[in-house]
C-alpha cells in the first residue's frame, strides 16, 4: 500500500493526569501535526473510553485515514482494542502503530515534565516513521484435522484418549508394548487406594478398547511425523506394517523409566537380595518375595546429586507404601533417607502411619553414604552415619531395597527430534513455560502429560493428561488455526542454505528444503530454509541470526526499523 | 448447556475459565475480591525460574477480562446454587463497589482526591502498605476499577465527606456512584469449578516465633510485598522496627504445619520451595546479609527444585539447618532463634525473621461447600470422590475443584488443574449433550 497519498491520524492519549500531568499533550499534538504524512491529530482525555474510540472511529472516515498512531499507555492491555476500531473503521488493523508515551515517558520521568514531553515527541515522530511504512497483513487460517494422536498408553496417555474421545473426536492410541497399562501393570500396590493397580488398570482398558472413537495400536510405534498443527501426517510401524494417519494434534504420554543402579553399587547385582524397589513391586505382585525378618530401603540412590541431579518426587511415597506392607506382615522395616519427601495431605499422612506401625527412619547425608557387605553369617550388613546422632552404625538385614529415580526413557531425544520438541537438561521433555504452560510444548498443536514430562505418581498423571486433552481440545473444536500475521519470510534468492536459523528457531517453524534452480543450461538443487507461517509465532529470533539477512519479519522490516531509528537519532529541536 | 461457572480468579481460576472461553463455551467467573490474580498476583518472583510473577500474570488476567465469552463478576460471591450436572442455577450477590464500571477509566484521581488517602493498612500489601478509603487494590488490577471501603469511607461512617464526596468530585466520568446497592444475579450454567485457593495460618496463634509480639517477625506473604519492587517499600529491603536493612535473616520452615499434634498434620507443600526463593532474593537485593533457613526436611520435588536448592547453598552462600526453632527478643528488636544442632542448643542472632506458615484452605470454603452441597476434609479442601482417576471431581456431579482448595500445590499444578477441569466440564456438557440428543431422536 505504498501507492497513494499517505494520511496518517495521530492520537495522543492523556489518560487523565497520568500521562497529562507530566507530559504536555497538547504540544506533542501540535508537533505531530507537522510530521510528514500526517493530516490529522488530536488529544483525548481517554482514548480508551468509548467517547475516545469512536473520536477514532470517525476520524478515520472523515479525513480519509490509511494509517493510525494512538501514543498512550502499554500496547500490552490496549492495542488489540484500537486494533480493533481500526477494522471497524475498515482499516486494516496492521496499519496501526501504537507508542507507549505512560510508562516510557510520563511514569519514568515524573521530574523532569520537560524532558518527558520531549521524548514523547521524539517516540511520536519514530512511530509515524514507521507507520508511513507498514503494509496491510493478513491473518491466515488454516482447517484442522478432527483428530489426535497419543503417544504412550499408560495411565496419562489412556485418560488423555478417552476424554478427548467423548468430547467427540478420533483418537489415535500408540502402544510401544503389547499391552495397554504402562508401568501400573508392574506395580503391586498404590499409596492412594486399597484397589490393585491390575484392576485399575483393567477399568480404563475396558472403557479405551469399548470406544469406538478411539483406534488403539498396540506393538506399535512412530516411525515418522510430519506437518504442523491442524494437519500431520503421521506414519505407525505396527507388526502388520506401517499405517498413514492424519491427526490435528498430538499428545506424548510416553511415560518414564526406572533408574538401574550401576553393578555393584550398595551390592546392586553382587549379592542376590539388595533389588531396587522396581523389583521389589514386581517380587510382591507376583508373590515371590522370600521370607524376610528385617529389611532396609536405601532412599535417592543416583538421585539428588548424584547420578541425577533431580528428586523424583514420588519415590519416598512409593518406598513408605511398600515398608508398611512388609510392616504389616511383621518384617523390621529400616529407611535411611536424605529429608522424607511426603508433600501435601495424604502423603503427609501416610508417613505419620508409617512412623506409628514401628517403621525406623534414619537419615543420612551425601557427605556420608551408606555401605553395604556380606556380614559374617551370611546375611547383609548395612553400615550407615546417623546424622542424628552422629554416630556410625551397623544393621543386619536379609534385604536391602535400593529406591532409585524415575529417569527418562532411553528414546526420549528420538521422539523429541521426531516431533521437533525440547527435551530439558534432566532429559525430559520440556514444556512450552515452566509456571504457566505446564501441558503444552513451545510448538503449537503438541501437548505433554504424565511422567513423560517429570515423576509423578497417577493422580498427578490424570490431572495432567485431562489438561493436555483440554488444550488440545480448543483447536480440535474450533476446526480451524490462525496464523500470527507478523511472521518471518525467508528471500530465497539470498538465503544461502547455511540452516543457522533452522537450529535457532524455538516453535520449530523452519525447515530447510530443496529448491530446483534453473541457471542457464545448469539445473541446480539446493537447499533453501523456509519458514512455515502456522508454526511462526514473529519472535524474530531468525531474523537476527541469518548471517547474509534473508529472512525479514513481517510488520518490524529492515526498512521500517531503519525508519524508526533514523529518526531517533536525528536530533531536532 | 453450553456454559460454566468459575468460583475464584486465582491462576487455576483464570486458567480453568480461559480454557472453557477458547472451547467454545460461555464462562462466569465470580470472584470474592474487588480484583482476579489471586494469591499469585502478591508474590513477587516465583520459583524455580525466578520469573516476575504479575508480569507473567497480568497477561492473562486481561485476557480473561477481555475474553467475549467470559464475564467477571469481581467482588461479589456465590450464596445459592440449585439444581444438577448441566442444569444448574447460581446465585451470584454483586457487593456495590461504589464506582460504576462501564464509566470508570481506571484514571485513579478519586484515589489522590480522597480526604482518608493512604490511612488503612492495604490488605494486598498483608498490612504493610497503606490505601484511602477508595483504592485499587493494586496497580495491575483487573478490572482496574477503584473500590470504596465502606469500614472507612467518611460518608458511612460520618455520613458526609466535606460538601460534596472528594472523590466525586474529581471524577471526570462520573464514575462514582454512592447509589449502588448489592444485587442479586441468577445464571443458569452446565457446570461449576472451584478454585478458591488458600489462606495462611496466622501465626500469632504460636506463641513460640512470636509474631504479632515482634515487630521483625513477618510472615513469608508479608516478605513477599516487603521485597516486591511495586510493594511497600519499592522493593528495599527494610524490617518493620526502625527501617533498617537487615543484615542477617532467618527463614522458618513448617510453621503450623506438619503437627500432628495439633491436628495440623500435613505439609503445605510449596513452603521449603518459596523460602528458598526468597532467600535467594535477599541476596540479589543485599548481597553481604546473612541468611539462614530453618527446616525439617527439604522438600524439593519438581522439576528443576533441586538444582535450584543446591544454587541458593553454593551460588548465593546460604545456609540451610535441619531444626525447630524458638524466636525470643532483646530490646534492640534483633531476635534471638533457639535451635538444635545434633541434640545441642544453640542461638544465633537475627534482625528479621521471616515465617513460611501453613497454608490453609480459605475461612470460608466449608461454608461456600455448603452452598454448593459439596465434601470438604477436616480442613477445608474440597475432598475429591475418587482420588486416583477423578482427582478433580467432588462428591457432586457436576462440581469440580481445582488449585489449592483441593490439596497444597504450586501455580504449574494449579494451571494444569484449571485447564484439567475444562476438560472435565467439556467431556461432561458433551455426554449430557448426546444423551439429550439421543433421547431427543427417540420421542
Ligand atoms: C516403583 C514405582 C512405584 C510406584 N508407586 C506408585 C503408587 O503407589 N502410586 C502412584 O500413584 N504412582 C506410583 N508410581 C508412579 C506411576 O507409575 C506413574 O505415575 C504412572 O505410571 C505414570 O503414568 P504414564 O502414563 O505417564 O507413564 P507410564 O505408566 O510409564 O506409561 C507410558 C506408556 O507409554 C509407552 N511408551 C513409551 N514410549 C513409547 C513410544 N515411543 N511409543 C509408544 N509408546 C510408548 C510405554 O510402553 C507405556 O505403556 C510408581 C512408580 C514406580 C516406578
Ligand atoms: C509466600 C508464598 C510464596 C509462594 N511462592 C510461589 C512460587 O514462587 N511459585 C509457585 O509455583 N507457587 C508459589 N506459591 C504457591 C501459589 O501461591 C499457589 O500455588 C497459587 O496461588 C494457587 O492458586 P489458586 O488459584 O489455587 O489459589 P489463589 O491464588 O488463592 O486464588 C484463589 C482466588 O479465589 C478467590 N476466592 C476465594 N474464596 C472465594 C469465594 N468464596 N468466592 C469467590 N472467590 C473466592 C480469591 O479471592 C482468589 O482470587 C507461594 C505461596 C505463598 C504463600
Ligand atoms: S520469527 Fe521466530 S518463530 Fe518465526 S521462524 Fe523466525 S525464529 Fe521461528
Ligand atoms: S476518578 Fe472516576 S474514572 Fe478515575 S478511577 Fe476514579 S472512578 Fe474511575
Amino acid at each position: 500500500m505504498r501507492e497513494g497519498e499517505l494520511r496518517i491520524g495521530v492520537f495522543v492519549c492523556h489518560c487523565g493526569v497520568n500521562i497529562g500531568g507530566i507530559v504536555d499533550v497538547e504540544a506533542v499534538v501540535e508537533y505531530a501535526k507537522a510530521l510528514p504524512g500526517v493530516v490529522h491529530a488530536e488529544r483525548n482525555l481517554y482514548t480508551c473510553s468509548s467517547e475516545g474510540l469512536s473520536r477514532i472511529r470517525a476520524a478515520i472516515k472523515e479525513h480519509n485515514l490509511n494509517r493510525v498512531v494512538v501514543a498512550a499507555c502499554t500496547p500490552r492491555t490496549h492495542a488489540p482494542l484500537f486494533q480493533k476500531v481500526c477494522e471497524e473503521a475498515g482499516l486494516n488493523k496492521y496499519l496501526f502503530e501504537f507508542v507507549n508515551i505512560r510508562e516510557q515517558c510520563s511514569w519514568v520521568h515524573t521530574h523532569e515534565k520537560e524532558r518527558a514531553t520531549r521524548k514523547a515527541m521524539d517516540l511520536v515522530r519514530m512511530a509515524v516513521a514507521k507507520a508511513a511504512l507498514l503494509e496491510p497483513q493478513e491473518e491466515l487460517s488454516f482447517e484442522v484435522t478432527p483428530s489426535a494422536l497419543v503417544i504412550g498408553g499408560g495411565v496419562a496417555g489412556m485418560t488423555a484418549a478417552l476424554n478427548l474421545a467423548s468430547q467427540g473426536f478420533d483418537v489415535y492410541l500408540v502402544e510401544r508394548e503389547k499391552e495397554l497399562g504402562g508401568r501400573l501393570r508392574t506395580l503391586a500396590s498404590l499409596y492412594q487406594t486399597e484397589e490393585t493397580p491390575e484392576k485399575i488398570i483393567q477399568k480404563l482398558v475396558k472403557e479405551v478398547e469399548g470406544n469406538k472413537k478411539i483406534q488403539v495400536f498396540q506393538g506399535a510405534t512412530i516411525k515418522s511425523v510430519s506437518g504442523y498443527i491442524g494437519n500431520y501426517d503421521v506414519l505407525v510401524s505396527t507388526e502388520g506394517g506401517d499405517i498413514a494417519l492424519k491427526a490435528g494434534v498430538i499428545i506424548v504420554a510416553t511415560g518414564a523409566s526406572v533408574y538401574e543402579p550401576p553393578t555393584g553399587l550398595y551390592g546392586y547385582r553382587k549379592y542376590e537380595n539388595v533389588i531396587t524397589l522396581a523389583e521389589l513391586e514386581q517380587r510382591l505382585k507376583e508373590g515371590q518375595l522370600p521370607e524376610v525378618r528385617d529389611v532396609v530401603f536405601i532412599h535417592c540412590v543416583g538421585a539428588r546429586g548424584q547420578d541425577k541431579s533431580y528428586c523424583s518426587r514420588i519415590c519416598c511415597a512409593a518406598s513408605i507404601k511398600n515398608a508398611l506392607r512388609l510392616r504389616r506382615r511383621g518384617v523390621n522395616v529400616t529407611i535411611l533417607h536424605r529429608g522424607v519427601t511426603m508433600p501435601g495431605l495424604e502423603k503427609e499422612r501416610l508417613y505419620n502411619e508409617a512412623r506409628g506401625r514401628g517403621v525406623i527412619f534414619v537419615r543420612y547425608e551425601l557427605e556420608r553414604l551408606p555401605s553395604v557387605q556380606r556380614s559374617e553369617n551370611g546375611r547383609l550388613e548395612v553400615t550407615f552415619y546417623h546424622e542424628d546422632l552422629s554416630v556410625e552404625l551397623k544393621l543386619e538385614t536379609d534385604m536391602v531395597v535400593l529406591v532409585t529415580p524415575m529417569v527418562p526413557n532411553d528414546d526420549a531425544k528420538e521422539l523429541s527430534t521426531m516431533l521437533k520438541v525440547s527435551l530439558g537438561a534432566d532429559g525430559f521433555f520440556l514444556e512450552a513455560h515452566v509456571k504457566l504452560r505446564p501441558v503444552d510444548f513451545a510448538t503449537d498443536g503438541i501437548f505433554l502429560c504424565g511422567a513423560a514430562h517429570f515423576p509423578k505418581d497417577v493422580a498427578e498423571s490424570v490431572a495432567q493428561a485431562l489438561s493436555a486433552a483440554a488444550r488440545a481440545s480448543i483447536p480440535l473444536s474450533r476446526g480451524y488455526v490462525v496464523a500470527e500475521a507478523i511472521s518471518s519470510v525467508v528471500d530465497e534468492k539470498r538465503c544461502i542454505g547455511c540452516g543457522r536459523c533452522v537450529e535457532i528457531c524455538p516453535y520449530g517453524a523452519i525447515a530447510l528444503r530443496d529448491v530446483t534452480l534453473q541457471l542457464g543450461e545448469v539445473v541446480l538443487v539446493t537447499k533453501k530454509s523456509h519458514i512455515n507461517p502456522v508454526l511462526c509465532k514473529g519472535c524474530g529470533t531468525c531474523v537476527a541470526v541469518c548471517p547474509v539477512g534473508a529472512i525479514d519479519q513481517r510488520n518490524f522490516t529492515f526498512e521500517q526499523i531503519i525508519a524508526a531509528l533514523r529518526e531517533a537519532t536525528t536530533t531536532v529541536t | 448447556m453450553r456454559s460454566a461457572l468459575v468460583i475464584g480468579g486465582g491462576v487455576a481460576g483464570i486458567q480453568a475459565a480461559l480454557d472453557l472461553a477458547e472451547r467454545g463455551l460461555q464462562v462466569y467467573l465470580v470472584e470474592k475480591s474487588p480484583t482476579i490474580g489471586g494469591r499469585m498476583a502478591q508474590l513477587d518472583k516465583t520459583f524455580p525460574t525466578n520469573d516476575c510473577s504479575i508480569c507473567i500474570l497480568a497477561p492473562k488476567m486481561i485476557e480473561c477480562f477481555r475474553h467475549p465469552n467470559i464475564t467477571l463478576f469481581s467482588y461479589s460471591e456465590v450464596i445459592g446454587v440449585e439444581g444438577v450436572a448441566g442444569d444448574f442455577r447460581v446465585r451470584v450477590l454483586k457487593k456495590p463497589r461504589y464506582v460504576d464500571e462501564g464509566k470508570c477509566t481506571g484514571c485513579g484521581a478519586c484515589i489522590e482526591a480522597c480526604r482518608l488517602r493512604g490511612r488503612f493498612p492495604n490488605e494486598f500489601d498483608e498490612g504493610l502498605g497503606r490505601r484511602g478509603a477508595i483504592y485499587f487494590p493494586f496497580m495491575q488490577a483487573v478490572p482496574r476499577v477503584p473500590v470504596v471501603d465502606k469500614r472507612h469511607c467518611l460518608l458511612f461512617t460520618k455520613g458526609k465527606c466535606g460538601k460534596q464526596p472528594a472523590c466525586k468530585e474529581a471524577c471526570e466520568v462520573g464514575a462514582i456512584d454512592f447509589e449502588q446497592r448489592e444485587e442479586v444475579i441468577e445464571l443458569k450454567v452446565g457446570a461449576i469449578i472451584v478454585a478458591t485457593g488458600f489462606d495462611p495460618l496466622d501465626p500469632s496463634v504460636l506463641r513460640e516465633y512470636g509474631y504479632g509480639r515482634f515487630e521483625n517477625v513477618i510472615t513469608a506473604l508479608q516478605y513477599e510485598r516487603l521485597i516486591c519492587a511495586s510493594g511497600p517499600t519499592r522493593g528495599h529491603l527494610q524490617r518493620p522496627s526502625d527501617g533498617k536493612e537487615p543484615k542477617r535473616i532467618a527463614f522458618i520452615h513448617c510453621v503450623g504445619s506438619r503437627n500432628p499434634r495439633a491436628g495440623r498434620y500435613y505439609c503445605s507443600a510449596v513452603c521449603c520451595m518459596h523460602s528458598t526463593k526468597e532467600a535467594i532474593l535477599v541476596k540479589e537485593h543485599c548481597p553481604d546479609a546473612e541468611v539462614f533457613v530453618f527446616y525439617r526436611d527439604m522438600r524439593a520435588f519438581g522439576k528443576g527444585f533441586t538444582e535450584y536448592i543446591e544454587r541458593a547453598k553454593s551460588e548465593y552462600g546460604i545456609k540451610y539447618i535441619k531444626s525447630d526453632v524458638l524466636i525470643e527478643e532483646n530490646e534492640e528488636h534483633n531476635l534471638m532463634i533457639k535451635y538444635d544442632e545434633r541434640g545441642r542448643q544453640r542461638r544465633l542472632e537475627v534482625d528479621m525473621a521471616v515465617l513460611s506458615t501453613l497454608l490453609m484452605p480459605r475461612k470460608d470454603a466449608k461454608e461456600l461447600a455448603a452452598v454448593l452441597g459439596v465434601k470438604t476434609d477436616e480442613f477445608g479442601f474440597f475432598e475429591p470422590a475418587d482420588e486416583l482417576l477423578r482427582p478433580l471431581d467432588t462428591s457432586v456431579p457436576g462440581i469440580f475443584a481445582v488449585g489449592f482448595c483441593r490439596r497444597p500445590m504450586d501455580i504449574p499444578e494449579s494451571v494444569a488443574e484449571g485447564s484439567a477441569a475444562a476438560a472435565r466440564v467439556a467431556e461432561l456438557l458433551g455426554s449430557l449433550e448426546a444423551r439429550g440428543e439421543e433421547r431427543g431422536s427417540e420421542e
